[in-house]
């Protein structure tokens, strides 16, 4: 069809071809120098299924822990009116900027053993978070959570406040309109959040071979094993690697409708 | 002593001072911007207000919105999307504690009281807007709420529909029994729902009575201009007449006509089986609606821009003084 207003100039049209080029050519030859034959051989691997399971463990449990602590903070941050609120609001979003990396040393400052709070909390229980599962959960959380908290606040700000009007005039408090009105209301939003922080979850790695190390069965999550494995099995990593690009491809069909349609 | 007393003020929106009593219906009407919504959202507690407002001796002020036994009815009924009807009209008994089987039976009883009880399986989103606003209604009442508020509750409806609502509406708040405010910017509803009319113009009370007194007597123009009454005003002296008191001619009157207007033609519409005529005083006087046949608007040719007299007669006007 053409388009009455004129061609799409040239010198616009060879950039974005060559933008669309750069970001699929590596994924084209991920999934072309995968070597088939030994895929299954690598996928039955004790280590890799170790790194696999654990990595949607401590994602799933990193996402539990999401839900509970941010989804009451979205609906704070969505329908209490406080001073402060845009101050906090932006502190929630500091960690989304940050360099993992950084929230790994961060984590560590706090958390480690000689931590503000590692440190009493390793005099009293014996206990120590980094290079544990739970320091990996940790990590997962506190990088994700910016994700989840911001994405759910949105779908709380979609769901009209009116509503919580309405409920309030029959009599409602507000703990049964969160429960009976708010969250079902903004539900497909919830679960659009939760998906997007158990995709960044999965895919952690900066905060978590900072904080936790890389530890097989304990710390090892599946991008610390690709990092690990890049050098002395180069075919283990890109058979772990399209497992990863799987993953990510199954979160992105399910969310297509909130993040690809073009309204 | 009065079931409902307030003196109310939102501040920048609206002030109000009345009292009712039980199986009093109040429709409130004004112009838009007159404060009409914000008033019965005072009432909700949904906006906040000073003064007061005593119902059976309670004051509601300061008491949140959840325990102050009001009902209400949103123009855009605001069902909530994810329960069907049922479970809408049970959520009010639900919260008030009520247990989920016994809540669901009164829920049935007012859907079959509304006549939508064929509907209670139907989420908001699949009934239309008559359907759904019966549907709002019986959710107000299973509450048995002591004071009921309606925001434009006809309003975005059908003519059609609108009208069969009016006339089930009448009937359930007659026997209704509390107090019931009803925000509406139809007159109908003023004369066929109400017993008390309450005008609202520029945040403040213009008039409070009965519909009779206040579509015979209105005090405001935008009262006027619902009921199609013209009225002059003179100060706090008006004088009212109906538009088929008024004989248009095209010359000036020689009789006994105490009022008599020259004015310029601005709109011919038929009403009813008449022509109404929109007559714009000359000397930028007021505008007067004169009710013609329509074969005396062919003969003497009325169309838009002609200069015309209108007069009526003293025994058709009425004289009052508005209220200070």
């Amino acid at each position: 069809m053409t388009d009455p207003l004129g061609r799409p100039p040239v010198r616009l049209l060879v950039p974005a071809a060559l933008g669309t080029l750069l970001l699929l050519l590596p994924l084209v030859t991920l999934v072309a120098g995968t070597p088939w034959s030994l895929l299954g051989e690598q996928l039955a691997s004790p280590e890799l299924r170790e790194a696999m399971w654990l990595s949607v463990l401590t994602a799933t449990v990193a996402m539990t822990i999401c839900l509970v602590l941010g989804l009451p903070l979205a609906w704070v941050l969505a329908r209490v009116e406080f001073p402060g609120r845009g101050v906090v609001r932006t502190l929630v979003t500091v960690p989304l900027v940050l360099p993992p990396v950084v929230a790994g040393v961060a984590l560590a400052s706090a958390f480690g053993r000689t931590g503000f709070i590692g440190e009493p909390l390793r005099e009293l229980t014996g206990f120590s978070l980094p290079y544990t599962t739970a320091g990996v959960v940790l990590a997962h959380t506190f990088v994700a959570l910016p994700f989840v908290v911001l994405s759910i606040e949105g779908a709380l700000r979609t769901a009209r406040r009116e509503y919580d009007a309405a409920a309030a005039t029959l009599g409602a408090t507000r703990w049964l309109t969160f429960r009976a009105v708010t969250v079902p209301l903004a539900m497909p939003g919830i679960l659009a959040g939760i998906m997007l922080g158990w995709a960044r979850s999965i895919g952690e790695f900066g905060a978590t071979i900072t904080f936790a190390g890389n530890y097989p069965g304990t710390t090892q999550t599946m991008p610390t094993l690709i990092y690990v494995s890049i050098n002395s099995e180069p075919e283990a990593a890109r058979s772990l690697s399209l497992v990863l690009l799987v993953f990510s491809i199954v979160v992105l069909v399910a969310l297509r409708d909130r993040w690809l349609v073009a309204r | 002593m009065s079931a409902l007393s307030l003196d109310l003020e939102v501040p920048g929106r609206v002030h109000a001072v009345l009292d009712a009593d039980r199986g009093d219906v109040i429709a409130v009407i004004g112009p838009n911007g007159a404060g009409k919504s914000s008033l019965v959202k005072a009432l909700a507690g949904l906006v906040p207000a000073r003064g007061h407002a005593t119902l059976d001796g309670v004051d509601l002020t300061g008491v949140p919105t959840r325990e102050r036994g009001v009902g209400m009815v949103f123009q855009d009924q605001l069902l909530f999307p994810h329960l069907d009807a049922r479970h809408n009209v049970a959520f009010g008994p639900r919260a008030r504690g009520v247990p989920k089987a016994e809540a669901l039976r009164r829920a049935e009883q007012w859907l079959t009281r509304l006549g939508v009880d064929d509907l209670a399986h139907r989420r908001p989103g699949e009934l239309s807007g008559g359907q759904a606003q019966r549907v709002s209604i019986a959710r107000a009442l299973v509450t048995e709420p002591d004071l009921l508020l309606l925001d434009e509750p006809m309003s975005g409806l059908d003519v059609g529909v609108a009208a069969s609502l009016r006339i089930e509406l009448a009937r359930h708040l007659a026997e209704f029994g509390g107090i019931s405010l009803l925000v509406t910017h139809d007159a109908l509803d003023a004369l066929t729902v109400a017993n008390r009319v309450l005008v609202l113009d520029g945040g403040e009370v213009a008039q409070f009575g009965t519909p009779d007194e206040v579509t015979q007597r209105p005090v405001t123009d935008h009262v006027a201009r619902l009921v199609g009454l013209n009225v002059l005003r003179d100060g706090t002296e008006l004088r009212a007449f109906e538009p088929t008191a008024v004989t248009v001619d095209l010359n000036e009157p020689s009789g006994s006509a105490r009022h008599h207007w020259r004015g310029t033609i601005v709109v011919v519409t038929p009403h009813g089986a008449a022509m109404r005529v929109v007559v714009h005083v000359a000397d930028d006087g007021p505008e007067l609606l004169a009710d013609v046949t329509p074969a005396a608007a062919v003969e003497l040719g009325l169309s838009v821009g002609r200069v015309v007299w209108l007069s009526v007669k003293q025994t058709s006007v009425r004289s009052y003084t508005a209220p200070s």
